[in-house]
């Protein structure tokens, strides 16, 4: 399966994980694996239509990608904020 | 003791005090996110706010202790079918049956809730208007922001969208009727005038012992309808500027309106650099300012839509505003007097009293 890094705060909200090993083909099923074993992480990585948020970077072994991209186990994933992100707040 | 519920760039900060004087921040939560909108539901205790993380996008949380662990309402987002994301949550209203609650998004969205916020289901009446693709964006976005319950009857809601009109319902939100005869969008040319859908609505006030007449602060324009928002009426005659966001009344006078005149459009400040609140008693005929208190040189202050509120009527009405420099204000005799109940927080988003 593929590792899935996070940082805070969405390593809190996955039970204070910094790694997990979760299942999926894609960067989306991998994400929708991670939210549903830990519901509290719903919609904060993905939108309603499945679609990595704006002011997110997903990559896998070190190059960004969206949520279509291809997985294989053994992959890292890392989900970090982009720097575009704090404009808002 | 009163509670203050004031969301804004960098957080929600919860005040308490007695007032007249400064308030102590009890509670600040959410910090480095920005809380459009926060505000207590009486009947349960529960509190919700609006959250939107710079990175994580919108949700909708709850508590029933503001200094707890806050819980999300993950029901509150746009159905795959709409193929539509949520972008922002404006505003909370409580509704007019146990446990119904109503909210108010971007993209002009409006969601029920029938079991005290817990979840949420999209107003598939609304969503599914035949003009929506033709629907405009105001400067905030196509914002849902004034949610008017009529009291006693449930069954009857008019909500404020910008920048498209008013839009009431009379069947609890199966059918909706779109209402702007009298609104003059002076940004519009003159030849669209009657044709166009844009009708930028900045806030809406029902007078519960009135319910048919509704007060307007409109892009440019206040306006009062005496026929539940089939008609509006231009009430501005007498203001400084036709121009700001909220509006609030006292429920004890079908009369009220309380305004807070910003210059203009192109300049979102109050006007002549002096903080000033508008009242009207007799429907917008004439407006008398208040200001004691409240810094009157040298004050260019933004007073966003949600950020005015009030609790309380008649002699004892409580009003309450937050301006975007971060202080927050007050009056606890309807409008006569003000104090600074805080300064120097981050940019006001909204004001709710608990």
């Amino acid at each position: 399966m593929p590792t899935v890094t996070l940082r805070a705060p969405l390593k809190d909200l996955a039970g204070g994980n910094h790694r997990l090993d979760l299942a999926g083909a894609t960067v989306g099923e991998v994400l929708r694996t991670l939210e549903a074993s830990w519901p509290k992480t719903t919609g904060w990585i993905l939108d309603e239509r499945g679609e990595v948020r704006r002011h997110v970077n997903v990559f896998v072994n070190g190059e960004r990608v969206g949520a279509a991209a291809v997985v294989t186990p053994g992959d890292q994933l890392h989900v970090l904020p982009s720097i575009t992100g704090g404009t808002e707040a | 003791m009163k509670e203050l519920l004031v969301g804004t760039k960098k957080g929600l900060f919860v005040l308490r005090g007695e007032g007249p004087g400064a308030f102590e921040i009890a509670t600040r939560a959410f910090a480095g996110d920005v809380v459009e909108y926060a505000m207590r539901d009486p009947r349960s205790g529960r509190y919700f706010a609006s959250v939107t993380s710079g990175f994580y996008g919108p949700r909708l949380m709850w508590t029933e202790d503001p200094a707890g662990e806050w819980q999300h309402a993950p029901t509150l987002s746009m159905p795959a079918d709409t193929e539509a994301t949520l972008e922002r949550i404006w505003v909370i209203r409580v509704g007019e049956v146990p446990d119904q609650l109503w909210a108010g998004v971007d993209p002009a969205a409006l969601f029920e809730s029938r079991d005290g916020g817990l979840t949420w289901e999209l107003n598939r009446g609304l969503w599914d208007q035949p003009t929506r693709s033709a629907w405009d964006p105001g400067n905030g976005g196509l914002c849902l922001h004034s949610i008017a319950t009529w009291p006693g009857e449930p069954q009857r809601l008019s909500l404020g969208i910008s920048a498209v009109g008013t839009w009431h319902t009379a069947d609890g939100g199966a059918t909706w009727d779109h209402r702007v005869n009298g609104l003059v969008p002076r940004y519009v040319p003159e030849d669209l005038r009657d044709t166009t859908t844009a009708h930028c609505v900045h806030n809406l006030w029902r007078a519960p012992l009135n319910p048919e007449r509704l007060f307007m602060q409109f892009h440019g324009g206040v306006y009062r309808s005496d026929d539940g928002g089939t008609n509006w009426i231009d009430i501005a005659k007498g203001l400084p500027s036709d121009f700001g966001f909220p509006i609030v009344g006292d429920p004890a006078d079908p009369d009220s309106a309380f305004i807070i005149p910003m210059n203009a459009d192109v300049d979102r400040v109050t006007v002549d650099g002096q903080v000033r609140v508008y009242e009207t008693r007799d429907a917008g005929s004439t407006w008398t300012a208040r200001s004691q208190g409240l810094p009157v040189r040298d004050a260019y202050l933004t007073v966003l839509r949600e950020a005015f509120d009030r609790d309380g009527e008649g002699a004892s009405l409580g009003l309450w505003f937050g301006a975007t420099s971060g202080e927050v204000f007050g009056s606890l005799d309807a409008g006569e007097s003000w104090f600074t109940a805080a300064s120097r927080l981050a940019p006001v988003m909204s004001v709710r009293v608990a």
